[in-house]
């Protein structure tokens, strides 16, 4: 396909893809702050519609209707399931979006390909990879999505996967190679070949990953999606597809390693071990279970002085934030110092604990991160920990040879009293035992977190 | 497009990707996840281009997956972004707009 060339409707389509370009980053920056971070999907917004718009004005494109409903179906799809899907489910939906962003990309590359016109060698490379990283993301982000959706429900390993799975990205890249030597002008069978081979390779390398490391690959993913996005922006000559596509690439690169480093995992031990599922042993901890009803739990923190509140995955799951909201602000009415305490992998991955807070209506002034609640602990009454487990294990701090020994913790243990809202007396994600729980000063209130809350309010009401 | 050109843009918007993101706190994680999902959706400018200059009808079908799924990563981007950032609110701004 030709660059655009030097006319008065090729500087305007350049003129308002600088200006999206400028509106993307502009919106990012704004996304990056609690109070300009609404404004901020708007601006980007706006860069999108107007790069779109003025997409019709390029010489020689015909196929109008077509691609007006490939628009207006694949929009109204995406808008009808964004719109009704709930907080909980977003990780995964997040991952849908990012699988279909990287279809795409592939599927440039693949049209490019298929037409079969010579290539410059810089272009076919940058075609070949971002193919490569466009159809990997693709059929990756996909699983991602059936495994969190609850589709998949098993993690498929065998021995010898990792040579299976490097296998495959190597044919994966012999074809690509070819490819590139053939300058594009490859028969039919090759494209294929190699893009059956990048889809496989996906699947191959996401199947084995467990639930709990997945937002860090679908962050990874969406990461790779960009500079999927970025590579075939240069095949077509495009620079707000090269601008937008790697700075999405370099700021996912970013997250993807904050994601990992809060959960204390390098990114290549989340790609190449077991560990998201499998149980792993501690030592065994003295002392034993102290169970408290829930009236004098109440008591307890209606007539504390301050309560940090830590939520985890198992609140968001039994739906109780609402409650627990509704609990705090009978506590605030009271006069008492309520804060939310958030650690960077409660919830799926990090913020999604603040996304479901916020839903329910907790303002973001009152939720506090790792760093800066963790010195408030040693003034506070009572921690109430709904639903979260390894982000409060002491042993993090203690046991060298713990599994998650070294990996930063909410310090709910140095509270002069902690409650702890928990359905049965089983260990965490990762399967080791929770020391917090043992504590002279622990306290355990059994039961789903919805129910435990509603006795909470009525507790405190009768207080 | 000439590659040097190219390859200064993509060095300049890598910096300037890590640097937009790098001051931004936990609590804002998952939208900006979102968000950059969102911002990568402009792939639905290529494949339009790409549809828009297709002949034959394997080259048609080929463009018209490519634009039906970038407008569901621009679309759902933008709706699920949208609906978790309207939902941070200060409690300022709950008292000026009532509690919600």
């Amino acid at each position: 396909m030709s660059a655009l060339p030097a006319s008065v409707t090729g500087d305007l389509i350049q003129a308002v893809y600088f200006a999206a370009a400028l509106l993307f980053i502009i919106g990012l920056k704004r996304m990056s702050s609690p109070k300009g971070a609404r404004g901020g999907i708007i601006w980007a917004g706006v860069g999108m519609l107007i790069a779109g718009l003025v997409t019709f004005l390029w010489p020689g494109m015909h196929n109008d209707i077509l691609i007006l409903t490939a628009i207006f179906v694949g929009g109204l799809a995406a808008w009808w399931s964004g719109k009704r899907v709930p907080m909980t489910a977003m990780p995964q939906m997040v991952a849908l979006y990012n699988g279909m962003g990287g279809g795409a990309a592939a599927a440039i590359a693949c049209q490019e390909l298929v037409r079969g016109h010579p290539f410059a060698p810089a272009p076919v490379v940058l075609a070949v990879i971002g193919a490569l990283i466009g159809a990997v993301s693709f059929s990756g982000s996909l699983i991602a999505f059936a495994k969190l959706q609850g589709l998949i429900k098993k993690s498929l390993r065998y021995r010898g996967q990792q040579i299976v799975n490097f296998l495959v990205l190597l044919a994966t890249v012999v074809v690509g190679a070819w490819m590139i030597a053939l300058r594009g002008d490859a028969p039919m069978q090759l494209v294929i070949a190699f893009f059956a081979l990048a889809l496989a390779f996906g699947v191959l390398v996401t199947i084995p990953i467990g639930g709990a490391d997945m937002p860090v690959v679908i962050s990874l993913y969406n990461a790779c999606t960009g500079l999927a996005v970025a590579f075939e922006g240069f095949v077509l000559g495009n620079a707000a597809m090269i601008i937008a596509g790697m700075v999405v690439g370099a700021a996912g690169t970013l997250l993807t390693q904050l994601m990992a480093k809060a959960m204390n995992r390098s990114l290549a031990n989340v790609l190449f071990s077991n560990f998201g599922e499998s149980a792993a042993q501690g030592g065994t901890i003295a002392g034993s279970l102290k169970p408290i009803d829930a009236a004098d739990a109440g008591v307890m923190i209606a007539y504390a002085e301050k309560v940090i509140v830590v939520p985890g995955y198992g609140m968001a799951v039994a739906q109780a934030q609402h409650k627990i909201w509704e609990l705090c602000q009978l506590l605030i009415d009271r006069g008492v110092t309520v804060r939310f305490a958030i650690h960077p992998v409660a919830g799926r991955m990090p913020g999604h604990m603040n996304v479901l807070l916020a839903e329910a209506g907790v303002p973001y002034d009152l939720i506090g991160d790792l760093d800066e609640i963790n010195a408030e602990f040693d003034t506070t009454d009572v921690a109430l920990i709904i639903g979260a487990n390894d982000v409060v294990n002491p042993v993090a701090r203690t046991d060298k040879s713990s599994p998650i020994y070294g990996m930063p913790i909410l310090n709910a243990d140095r509270a002069k009293n902690v409650i702890v809202i928990k359905r049965g007396q089983g260990a965490g994600f990762s399967g080791i035992e929770n020391a917090l729980f043992y504590l002279d000063n622990t306290r355990m209130l059994y039961g789903d977190a919805q129910k435990a809350a509603a006795e909470l309010i009525q507790a405190v009401k009768a207080g | 497009m000439t590659g040097i050109i190219a390859l200064y843009i993509f060095m300049l918007a890598a910096f300037t990707g890590y640097e937009v993101i790098a001051r931004v706190p936990v609590i804002l994680h998952t939208p900006l996840m979102s968000g950059s999902n969102f911002v990568h959706g402009i792939v639905l400018v290529g494949a339009m281009v790409e549809l828009g200059n297709a002949h034959t009808p394997l080259e048609r079908t080929i463009g018209f997956i490519g634009v039906l799924l970038a407008s569901g990563n621009v679309v759902g981007g933008y709706v699920s972004t949208e609906r978790m950032l309207e939902m941070f609110k200060s409690s300022q701004d709950k008292r000026k707009g009532g509690r919600a």
